[in-house]
């Protein structure tokens, strides 16, 4: 029986060998494991991870082709709905998702799904990466893709599939958006993973202009009247960080997760040779509980410094996900729970010399059904610290939203869209972060998904 | 690649260059800036546009040879290219959205220091095309650090020229100028003051003094310069607003200078540490 098998482990990085370099934690399956954890599936006659995922990649059938040895055939598979899959088996919430609704999960471990995808992703791609480029007769129509992050890939490349003339327009110089300068090497390889995805993308025929702030360096009308585009899809993200709004976070030694992020991650501080300048320090506090958070605090671990995270509820309710609290907490990370900063104290010279904290204690569930936490009363107290990073979310960025007319947004700064993507002005679609709030990379997928076919069917409509 | 076309200096740590960007030519606007990356293993350093030319698709940027980032710019030649260019950054000047109505009722006073100079000029060329009464000064150390001085008589109406050792114009500084050219008789309903955040500082309290609306340039820390990172947040009347996106020009009446000052500092030791480190290999031996 395929079931008595147990779920193959995933060999890692010693942590202790880990928290000193930025080589990837997981070194994932070898073909021997990869085979093996494939011949666990049951090949379900309703196979419920297909329709956990956001895209819906056929779980089932590139599983069975891998089962049965012929690699190339499962990659291609994956290629008929994802762009992006040794990306996705390295990030997605698989427990949530795919493996989560595995019929296996229920009385056992669920088939690795996330590291098979990896596996055969990178296999693939280290043969010389034969993606099956669909040769689809060009339409010339102009779609423009705003924001190269996941949700804008994934748009992109099945619009480009389908013989669109697709063109991104990326802010920032490199593609990737939060896959680039989000989520740390350690967890997700820039050039050896991340740049080779973005290639095959490219290979399908869609265009990446970096350097182009929609919004400041053109606008969407620009696009629309000047050049030709006839629809086009926001994937901008959720890019501005929050703050807390308590005293001292103006000091010298408190950054964002993402300035944090971003110098090491897109502007590489880690290594050597390039100039970007990043301060950790000795002492680092990481205020939020969330993948960012965890990012952040092992960023700061392999810069040298002794990393805490300080989260206002306990670590039943950490939003990260749980193999990211494991690697942290392996590597060293100390988890301060219920404890609520209050004010970042200064020295003389407008440093940070500590984060003052309150106690907290679970309350009543709030809307969320999450207890909410309640401070103690005359429970404050210092946690000295050289460095503060605030990690506690993100939202849209207006740039879009202010200079376009008739973009709807909600309260909270997202664009208003309907589940196919469509915002309240036609021809414009969009999806992912910029629409939902912080979210995961492959919802992001999912949205832009939606919104290539809602585009395809607004575009043959017209 | 965004390649230079022409280069000179203009002291001999001040650099201009003009760079082909045609997308952010016909975009830019008085006020707004953009970030150069050198190369690949560069940062993202901001810099004042000094000028732009839609039609030939070119931007003109002033740099200062400060540290490794900019010396690595300055060293590129014409026929090279930068890796990256991006922009327009930031709002543009308040001036460019007023009423004709608005904009005939001012008088406008445009302070200048160092290299901040560059910056003053496209908006002293705005106002002067726009029929805008514009006065000009231009402070610097001493008169071989001087600026943009024929460029700028051509495009005000009185340019006042001052240096702390007297080499050259009034000797004395950007403050001191100020507060004679008002005593002269000269009247204005709006400075702008561009220069290094402790003349900013000073000339705004000048401003204060003789009840002269001020508006600064705020050269802050960014990475990203879109909102995304918070290194360049500045504390604005109580309130902390991104100079990258809301700026770079505020109320200088509003701005919490001293804060501002030790967060442009924020990387000093890890600079001075690359500085030393530093091998700039880039335009040799070409």
């Amino acid at each position: 029986m395929a079931n008595k098998i147990p779920r193959v482990p995933v060999r890692e990085q010693d942590p202790k060998v880990r928290a000193t370099n930025f080589e990837e934690v997981c070194y994932g399956y070898n073909k021997e494991e990869a085979l093996l954890e494939a011949s666990r599936c049951l090949n379900c006659r309703n196979p419920r991870c297909m329709t956990a995922c956001p895209v819906n990649l056929q779980i089932p059938r590139f599983i069975a082709q891998l089962a049965a040895g012929d690699i190339a055939a499962a990659a291609a598979v994956i290629a008929e709905d994802s762009s992006l899959p040794a990306v996705c088996g390295r990030v997605c919430p698989q427990e949530t998702q795919c493996e989560g609704s595995c019929i296996l999960g229920v009385k056992g471990e669920p088939v690795a799904i996330g590291k098979l995808e990896r596996f055969v992703a990178d296999y693939n791609r280290e043969q010389g990466g034969n993606q099956p480029v669909q040769a689809i007769a060009a339409n010339g129509r102009k779609v423009a893709v705003i924001g190269s992050g996941p949700a804008g890939l994934a748009c992109a490349s099945d619009l480009a599939k389908w013989g669109y003339d697709v063109t991104i327009f990326e802010a920032l110089h490199k593609p990737g958006g939060v896959l680039e300068y989000g989520i740390p090497e350690f967890r997700l390889p820039k050039e050896k993973v991340l740049a080779r995805e973005i290639d095959a993308v490219r290979r399908l025929g869609v265009k990446i202009e970096t350097n182009v702030i929609v919004g400041r360096t053109i606008t969407i009308d620009d696009l629309m009247d000047k050049e030709g585009f006839e629809a086009i899809f926001v994937g901008t993200g959720a890019g501005l960080p929050k703050f807390m709004n308590i005293p001292g976070e103006n000091l010298c030694g408190v950054f964002s997760a993402n300035e944090f992020l971003t110098r090491n991650n897109l502007m590489k501080a880690w290594r050597e040779d390039y100039l970007t300048p990043i301060h950790a320090g000795k002492k680092v506090c990481v205020v939020g509980g969330g993948n960012v958070a965890m990012d952040a605090a092992r960023t700061a671990l392999r810069l040298g410094a002794d990393v805490h995270i300080v989260y206002r509820r306990t670590e039943a309710e950490l939003p990260a996900r749980r193999e990211e609290v494991h690697h942290a907490a392996e590597e060293g990370i100390i988890f301060d729970m219920l404890t609520n900063p209050v004010e970042i104290l200064g020295d003389e010279r407008g440093w940070v010399r500590a984060l003052k904290c309150i106690r907290m204690e679970l309350g009543e569930p709030d809307e969320s059904g999450r207890r909410s936490p309640v401070p103690i009363p005359g429970s404050e107290f210092e946690i000295p610290t050289e460095t503060v990073i605030m990690a506690l979310g993100t939202s849209p960025n207006p740039l879009i939203s202010k200079t376009t007319q008739g973009l709807e947004t909600t309260r909270r700064g997202c664009l208003v869209a309907s589940e196919e993507g469509a915002t309240t002005r036609p021809g414009i679609f969009a999806g992912g972060d910029a629409v939902t709030g912080a979210a995961t990379v492959i919802l992001a997928m999912g949205a832009g998904r939606r919104a290539a076919k809602a585009i395809d069917d607004y575009l043959k409509a017209k | 690649m965004y390649q230079i076309l022409t280069k000179e200096m203009l002291t001999p740590t001040i650099c201009r260059m003009s760079v082909r960007a045609p997308r952010l030519a016909a975009a830019a606007q008085p006020g707004q800036f953009l970030i150069v990356r050198a190369d690949e293993k560069g940062e993202r350093i901001p810099l004042t546009i000094s000028d732009y030319d839609a039609g030939r698709g070119t931007v003109t940027i002033v740099t200062q040879k400060i540290g490794a980032s900019s010396s690595d710019i300055i060293a590129f030649e014409p026929g090279e290219a930068f890796a990256d260019v991006v922009g327009p950054l930031g709002l543009p000047s308040e001036f460019v959205n007023m009423s004709p109505d608005e904009l005939s009722r001012q008088r406008y006073i445009l302070i200048a220091g160092g290299v901040g100079t560059a910056p003053v000029y496209p908006q002293a060329k705005w106002l002067k095309a726009h029929g805008v009464p514009v006065d000009v000064i231009i402070g610097a150390k001493t008169k071989d650090l001087l600026i943009y001085v024929e460029e700028m008589r051509a495009v005000c109406d009185n340019l006042f020229i001052c240096t702390d050792d007297g080499s050259a114009g009034f000797k004395g500084m950007g403050t001191n100028m100020l507060e004679k050219v008002v005593a002269d008789g000269h009247s204005y309903t709006q400075a702008v003051i561009i220069g290094p955040m402790i003349m900013m500082k000073f000339t705004t309290l000048t401003c204060r003094k003789l009840g002269i609306p001020a508006v600064v340039s705020l050269n802050t820390l960014m990475v990203d310069g879109t909102g995304m990172c918070g290194a360049c947040r500045v504390s604005v009347g109580g309130k902390t607003r991104f100079a990258c996106v809301e700026g770079p020009e505020f109320d200088g009446y509003e701005v919490d200078f001293d804060e501002a000052m030790r967060r442009q500092g924020q990387y000093k030791a890890e600079e001075a540490e690359a500085n030393e480190k530093h091998v700039c290999k880039i335009g040799r031996g070409k």
